[in-house]
């Protein structure tokens, strides 16, 4: 396997964007990916989408986006894995780049989820559980990430309220991220008094879904362009666990999140200490005290005690959510993990501005399908 | 929800089937094709007693589509007495009284409807136990007792 390199990205705003359709949104974030990127040109383009079909009635991406992006003839595909699909395309594109098969890829994650509302998103997104032994019983996402929540507080004797943290750093962080769909501040005193999606889960716990896409251009090291940023995939993971959360050896650990991070490290040669920062899966603050928790940041149990800025702020011990992460960037489905991509290139190439976290080297990202059945991690690291 | 799917599961929907691995006699429920602990394939049917404690639970306020006219409603899982972890929703309980550890037991009730012209699906839910248990209180089994896995993955 050779070395693959990021060549270029491109993201648009993540939103309520009533006025662009699913092919127009992707268009705006491939046409900045391919203008980074220039002159390197992708030979294959891997589309990371989850809802379409359902949503849009819209199937075989891979075709319909090289078309009307102006890449009409090359090898198109649409890469599924619920949450994760993001990062399931990633992988799909540098494990292209990076055996030979071409010199350059093209990843780009899309969703359009605010056609539908209401009670038919939740449905859709649901359909990332089991349907027969779990949407079948009127589990959704939030509900399933409660019944973790509702174990983990139990056993640790915590109340919600000692979630804040996690929620009060996305939004501070958002605040300043042009592409953020929340750019306000969170009081951690109104955090457990918002309204109800699935106790403990409330609104303030939960990532809104929203519209959004973001591409990344991925290059063999002769396609950089010179002097340009030498920012290489250090290493790439996606892990399963049991598809039900009922299935799981044990409802508190994501051991798919734990084996891909062991396996990502592995292949950088680095160790938790050496990451600088992390772009997690924080769908629900659940998901972000399990993360740190798998990833080796705190014991199994202690990870909300991280949720505060001295451990998980853009100056904290280890960054988190550092331009919004789900919770105020916003959750578009399968282009999340793109997003999470193109931030930790931009932190690492120095670009961040306002977000910026000092002496950034190396940063992991991580996106989680149904609350962790899937898991894929990746290193990216910096070499200038 | 199409009827042969849900016709399939007619089993484990209603009786509340499940295998015992010939292996490791590990309980698994639902029916799965390879033992999650022993990777055995071999299993006996047996009839769960829908007898368990709430290991998690939720009240659900956001509900998905067929399930709008129930929010809001709970969702736990619930530890049965024989091992598995179940997916199902509470019935029969008001709020503030659902807790950690409270003894249930299974019952079968309306699960959803798709619209006025729709099936309606019944399955299993579990309401606060209404009786003491016995020890030896069991299911009585299907006279089919050992079928291979392939034909019991319904799903």
């Amino acid at each position: 396997m050779r070395d693959v390199f990021i060549l270029g990205s491109g993201q648009t705003a993540v939103g309520e964007h009533w006025d662009l359709s699913l092919r127009q949104l992707a268009r705006t974030a491939v046409s900045a990916a391919l203008t980074a990127a220039r002159p390197a040109r992708p030979q294959a383009l891997f589309v990371a989408n989850m809802l379409a079909g359902q949503l849009s009635g819209q199937r075989q991406l891979g075709a319909l986006l090289a078309d009307y992006c102006g890449l009409r003839g090359i090898e198109a595909i649409r890469v599924e894995a619920a949450g994760a699909s993001g990062g399931a395309a990633l992988r799909q594109a540098y494990i292209s780049v990076a055996s030979g098969a071409v010199d350059t890829a093209l990843v780009m994650g899309v969703e359009k989820l605010t056609d539908k509302v209401g009670s038919s998103v939740a449905a859709a997104l649901a359909s990332a559980a089991d349907a027969d032994w779990e949407a079948a019983h009127g589990a959704t996402q939030p509900a399933l990430a409660a019944l973790i929540m509702q174990r983990y507080m139990h056993e640790q004797h915590l109340s919600l309220q000692q979630f804040a943290g996690f929620s009060v750093n996305a939004h501070s962080n958002g605040r300043t991220n042009p592409n953020a769909m929340f750019r306000n501040n969170l009081k951690a005193e109104s955090f457990a008094s918002a309204a109800m999606v699935a106790e403990p889960v409330n609104m303030f716990d939960t990532a809104p879904e929203a519209d959004g896409a973001a591409a990344l251009v991925l290059g063999a090291a002769h396609m950089l362009a010179p002097g340009a940023a030498r920012i290489r995939v250090a290493a790439s993971a996606l892990c399963t666990d049991a598809f039900a959360l009922a299935d799981r050896a044990d409802v508190l650990q994501l051991r798919a999140a734990q084996q891909s991070v062991q396996q990502a490290q592995a292949q950088a040669g680095c160790g938790a200490a050496d990451i600088d920062l992390f772009e997690l899966h924080d769908g629900f603050t659940i998901l972000a005290a399990l993360a740190l928790e798998a990833a080796g940041y705190a014991q199994p149990g202690n990870g909300w005690q991280l949720a505060h800025a001295g451990k998980i702020g853009l100056q904290g011990e280890i960054p988190i959510s550092t331009f919004g992460g789900l919770k105020a960037r916003g959750n578009p489905g399968g282009a999340t993990g793109v997003y999470q991509a193109v931030e930790v290139e931009q932190q690492l190439r120095g670009a961040a501005g306002a977000n910026q976290v000092q002496r950034a080297r190396r940063g992991m990202l991580q996106g989680l399908g149904g609350n962790g059945a899937t898991a894929v991690t990746h290193i990216f690291e910096c070499l200038n | 929800m199409e009827v042969s799917r849900n016709w399939r599961l007619q089993s484990q929907r209603y009786r509340m089937e499940g295998l015992r691995c010939e292996q490791c006699s590990t309980v698994v429920f639902p029916a799965r094709a390879h033992c999650p602990q022993c990777a055995g394939e071999s299993f006996a049917v047996i009839g769960l007693r829908g007898l368990g404690e709430v290991y998690s639970f939720t009240q659900v306020h956001d509900a998905p589509t067929g399930f709008e006219n129930d929010a809001p409603f709970f969702l736990a899982l619930v530890r049965l007495d024989e091992g598995p972890l179940v997916t199902a929703q509470l019935t029969d309980v008001e709020r503030d009284t659902v807790y950690i550890g409270m003894p249930v037991e299974m019952v079968t009730r309306k699960l959803r409807e798709d619209g006025e012209r729709g099936m309606l699906v019944y399955g299993y839910k579990f309401r606060p136990l209404l009786r003491q248990r016995r020890p030896d209180e069991a299911v009585a089994l299907p006279a089919r007792v050992r079928v291979p896995a392939a034909e019991v993955v319904a799903a």
